[in-house]
C-alpha cells in the first residue's frame, strides 16, 4: 500500500478532483474575487448639508441599507418612515439563538434550542477591516466588535479523495506546499532556466527570498529539519527539562501535496475579503441591527408587506398589508428609497420606468445554506486544539467554522457546521430541516468523530426558503452589470434603490451600506436642486 | 465499520500530532468513497447528477417550488406548478429553467440538455399537468 503512488489518476481525473476538492467554498471565493467584490467606496461620515425643507422619504426594508438611510436622512431633517416585512429590524443582519423560531417557506418551523450565549449568524458573519462604512457605524452605534478567526493553521483541510479521507492540518500542508514550490523555483533559477525573466542580480535576491519563504536549507532543499519543523510543526515539540529536546517532523512529498488538491484551500485565505483584521459583533451579527434600532427603531413599522409602489409627479404611494391584522394600508411620501431584495421587488407591482424595471428583473439570487449544530462540549478545542477558524472540505457541508470567542468555556458549544453554495445548496435546501441536520451530523463526523456522541441539537437556514429574500444575495455577471447596473442605481422619478444588490460588494453588508449612502446623497442633491 | 475505522485513525492523528500528518500521507492510496446519494444528489458541487426528472424535481426544484409543487408565499412567492397553464407550451418551462426568471437562477446551466428535458417533462406530466408532448434534449440545446 505505502509504495503505491498517492491517488493514481489521469489528468482528466486530476482536474475533476481539483474542482470537487475546491468545492462550493472555492466556487464562492472565485465568484467573489472575479465577479463581485470590490473595495469599499466609503469615504467617511456622510454630510447632507442644506435644508431638506421637510421633504419626506419612505424607506422600504429595515436591513442595514434601509436603517443607515433612516439614520442619515432623519439627521438631515427629512421626515422618514420605514416599512419592514419582518417582526424585527435587520434583515439578513440576523442571529439565531436559543428560543428563536424560524419558519421557512413551506411552513416548516424550527425552534432554536441552543444554550444561552450560543448562536449562529445565518447571513453575514464577518466584517473585513476594509468595510469602512460598517465599521464606522458599529463604532458610532456602540456595537462592540471582536476578532473573527478566519484562518487557523491548526484547523483542517479535508478531502474525501485525499489521504484516505483523513483531515490534514492546514499549517503543515501550507508549509510543505510553499516549501516544495520554493525548492522547485530555486532549482529553475540555478539551472539558468529563468535568465530571460530574471537578471543575475535579481536571481541572487530571488534565491534568498525563496530560502526565507520556503524554509529551505543551505542547499536550497526543503527537507526534514529544524527549519522546516519551525514552519510545519514538530514530531515532538520543544519543551523544558530532561525531555526537552525537539524531534523534527517529516515533510510530505511534493507529489502528495499536489495530488491531494488540498492546496486549493489556501488561495481563499489570501483574498482581500479574508485578510486580517476581520471582526464579528460580540454576541451575534444582529448586534448591528440592534445598534441601528437604538438610533432609529422608532421610525420603523414592522409586519408590513409591501404590495404596490406607485409614483406620480407629486410623490410616491406604497400599498402594504399589515401581516398581523390583514389590514390593507397605504403610506405616502415625496420620495421612496426601496431596499427590498430584487427577488421580491420583481414580484411587486410598480410603475417605475422601463430601464429600472428591466434591471429589477435581471438579477437571480444565490443559493446558500447554513447549518448550526450544538454539541455538549467544545471537543474541537479540548481534543484537537482548534480555537476558531475554518475547516474546509469537499463534503457537501463545505466548511466547519469554530467559534471565535469564549475559548476554553466548559459548556455546550455551537459550530457553523455547514455553509455551502452551488448545487449542494439546492440539494440541501430541498431536504426537510431535520434531515439537513442529520446529514450535516453524518458528514461532519467524517472530520470530527466526536460529532455523534456530543451532538445536542441543530438548526438550518436554506436561503431560498427564506420568505423575505427568496435566496441569499443577488448574482451579477459581467453582462448583466454592463446592461443593467447603472439603470438599477439611477433615480427613477421619485424612486431610488439601495441594498447589497445595488453594489459591487454582493452579499456583504458593506454593499448595502455604501449603496444606501450613495443613493441618499444623490437623492439629497435632487432635493436641494428643488 | 467504515465509521469505526475512521474514528480510530482520526484519534491516532490527534494522539500523534504533527508526526501523523506525514505518516498518514504515505498510506493514503485507498480509493475514496463516493460522497453522493444513490439518487444523484450531493455528488459534485457545480452540477446536478440526478439521473431522471422525478429525482431532479425532488432534490432540486422542490427546494423552492415545494415537494407538492404548490409553491409558497411570503414577502414574495414561488409560483405553484400544479395545474399550471404556463406549462402548456413546453418551450416556456425550458426557457425558464435555462435562463432563469427574476430571482430564480438559470439552474439549467448546472444540468445536461437531457436533464433539463427530463425535469420539464416530469413537471408537465405530474402535479395535475397532463401535457403529453415531451420536450427533447435537442429542444433544450437549441434554447441554451
Amino acid at each position: 500500500m505505502a509504495e503505491k503512488p498517492v491517488l493514481p489518476m489521469s489528468k482528466r481525473d486530476l482536474l475533476s478532483l481539483i474542482g470537487s476538492t475546491a468545492g462550493a467554498t472555492a466556487m464562492y471565493m472565485a465568484m467573489t474575487s472575479l465577479g463581485q467584490a470590490q473595495a469599499s467606496p466609503f469615504k467617511g461620515p456622510l454630510k447632507l448639508d442644506g435644508d431638506a425643507k421637510g421633504a419626506s422619504v419612505l424607506i422600504l426594508g429595515a436591513g442595514v441599507a434601509g436603517m443607515v438611510a433612516a439614520l442619515e436622512l432623519s439627521r438631515a431633517g427629512y421626515k422618514v418612515q420605514v416599512l419592514e416585512y419582518n417582526d424585527r429590524v435587520g434583515g439578513r443582519s440576523w442571529t439565531l439563538r436559543g428560543g428563536d423560531t424560524f419558519t421557512e417557506l413551506g411552513g416548516q418551523a424550527q425552534t432554536c434550542t441552543f444554550s444561552p450565549g450560543n448562536y449562529i449568524n445565518p447571513g453575514p458573519w464577518r466584517i473585513p477591516w476594509h468595510h469602512h462604512g460598517l465599521v464606522h457605524y458599529c463604532n458610532e452605534l456602540g456595537v462592540a466588535l471582536e476578532p473573527f478567526t478566519q484562518l487557523n493553521y491548526n484547523a483542517y483541510l479535508h478531502s474525501t479523495k485525499a489521504f484516505g479521507g483523513k483531515p490534514q492540518r492546514y499549517g503543515p500542508l501550507q508549509a510543505d506546499y510553499y516549501g516544495h514550490v520554493s525548492e522547485l523555483l530555486a532549482k529553475a533559477v540555478n539551472k539558468n532556466a529563468l535568465t530571460e525573466d530574471v537578471t543575475s542580480e535579481d536571481s541572487a535576491i530571488l534565491l534568498e527570498s525563496l530560502r526565507s519563504w520556503g524554509a529551505l536549507d543551505k542547499n536550497m532543499r526543503y527537507v526534514k529539519g529544524n527549519a522546516t519543523s519551525d514552519r510545519r510543526g514538530w514530531a515532538k515539540q520543544p519543551g523544558g527539562g530532561l525531555t526537552a529536546e525537539p524531534v523534527p517532523s517529516e515533510p510530505m512529498t511534493l507529489d502528495t501535496v499536489l495530488k491531494s488538491g488540498l492546496w486549493r484551500g489556501i488561495g481563499g485565505n489570501l483574498t482581500y475579503d479574508h485578510q486580517y483584521s476581520i471582526f464579528q459583533p460580540v454576541g451575534g451579527m444582529d448586534s448591528v441591527a440592534k445598534g441601528f434600532e437604538r438610533a432609529v427603531g422608532q421610525l420603523v413599522r414592522l409586519n408590513s408587506k409591501v404590495t404596490a409602489i406607485q409614483q406620480d409627479e407629486k410623490g410616491v404611494t406604497v400599498s402594504y398589508d399589515d401581516t398581523k391584522s390583514g389590514a390593507h394600508l397605504q403610506a405616502k411620501a415625496d420620495y421612496c428609497l426601496c431596499t427590498i431584495p430584487l427577488s421580491i421587488l420583481s414580484q411587486i407591482e410598480s410603475n417605475v420606468g422601463d430601464a429600472l424595471n428591466a434591471a429589477i428583473h435581471a438579477v437571480p439570487y444565490m443559493p446558500s445554506i447554513k447549518v448550526g449544530l450544538e454539541f455538549k462540549r467544545r471537543f474541537w478545542e479540548q481534543d484537537e486544539q482548534i480555537y476558531g477558524g475554518i475547516t474546509s472540505t469537499d463534503l457537501p457541508i463545505s466548511q466547519i467554522s469554530y467559534p471565535s470567542s469564549n475559548y476554553g468555556s466548559k459548556g455546550p458549544g455551537v459550530l457553523l457546521s455547514a455553509y455551502t453554495m452551488g448545487a449542494y445548496a439546492y440539494e440541501f435546501t430541498s431536504l426537510a430541516p431535520a434531515e439537513r441536520v442529520a446529514r450535516t451530523l453524518e458528514w461532519g463526523s467524517q472530520i470530527h468523530p466526536q460529532y455523534k456522541d456530543e451532538f445536542l441539537n441543530g438548526i438550518s437556514v436554506g436561503w431560498h426558503r427564506v420568505p423575505w429574500t427568496l435566496g441569499c444575495f443577488g448574482i451579477w455577471t459581467a453582462e448583466t452589470r454592463a446592461e443593467h447596473y447603472k439603470n438599477l442605481c439611477q433615480l427613477d422619478g421619485r424612486i431610488l434603490l439601495a441594498g447589497e444588490h445595488a453594489s459591487y460588494l454582493g452579499g456583504w453588508q458593506e454593499g448595502g451600506i455604501t449603496s444606501s449612502l450613495d443613493a441618499i446623497s444623490r437623492l439629497h442633491q435632487r432635493v436641494m436642486a428643488g | 465499520m467504515k465509521i469505526q475505522h475512521l474514528t480510530l485513525t482520526v484519534a491516532a492523528t490527534i494522539a500523534l500530532g504533527a508526526m501523523a500528518a506525514s505518516a498518514l500521507a504515505q498510506s493514503a492510496a485507498r480509493p475514496a468513497a463516493n460522497p453522493g446519494d444513490a439518487d444523484g444528489a450531493f455528488v459534485v458541487p457545480y452540477k446536478f447528477s440526478e439521473p431522471d426528472g422525478e429525482k431532479l424535481y425532488r432534490r432540486v426544484c422542490a427546494g423552492c417550488h415545494m415537494p407538492d409543487a404548490k409553491g409558497a408565499v411570503g414577502a414574495g412567492f414561488y409560483p405553484a406548478l400544479t395545474k399550471n397553464p404556463k406549462l402548456a407550451a413546453g418551450g416556456y418551462p425550458v426557457y425558464v429553467v435555462m435562463k432563469g426568471l427574476n430571482g430564480m437562477p438559470a439552474i439549467g446551466g448546472m444540468m445536461s440538455d437531457q436533464q433539463v428535458a427530463d425535469v420539464v417533462n416530469y413537471v408537465r406530466t405530474h402535479f395535475g399537468n397532463k401535457y403529453k408532448d415531451a420536450v427533447t434534449a435537442a429542444d433544450v440545446k437549441a434554447a441554451r
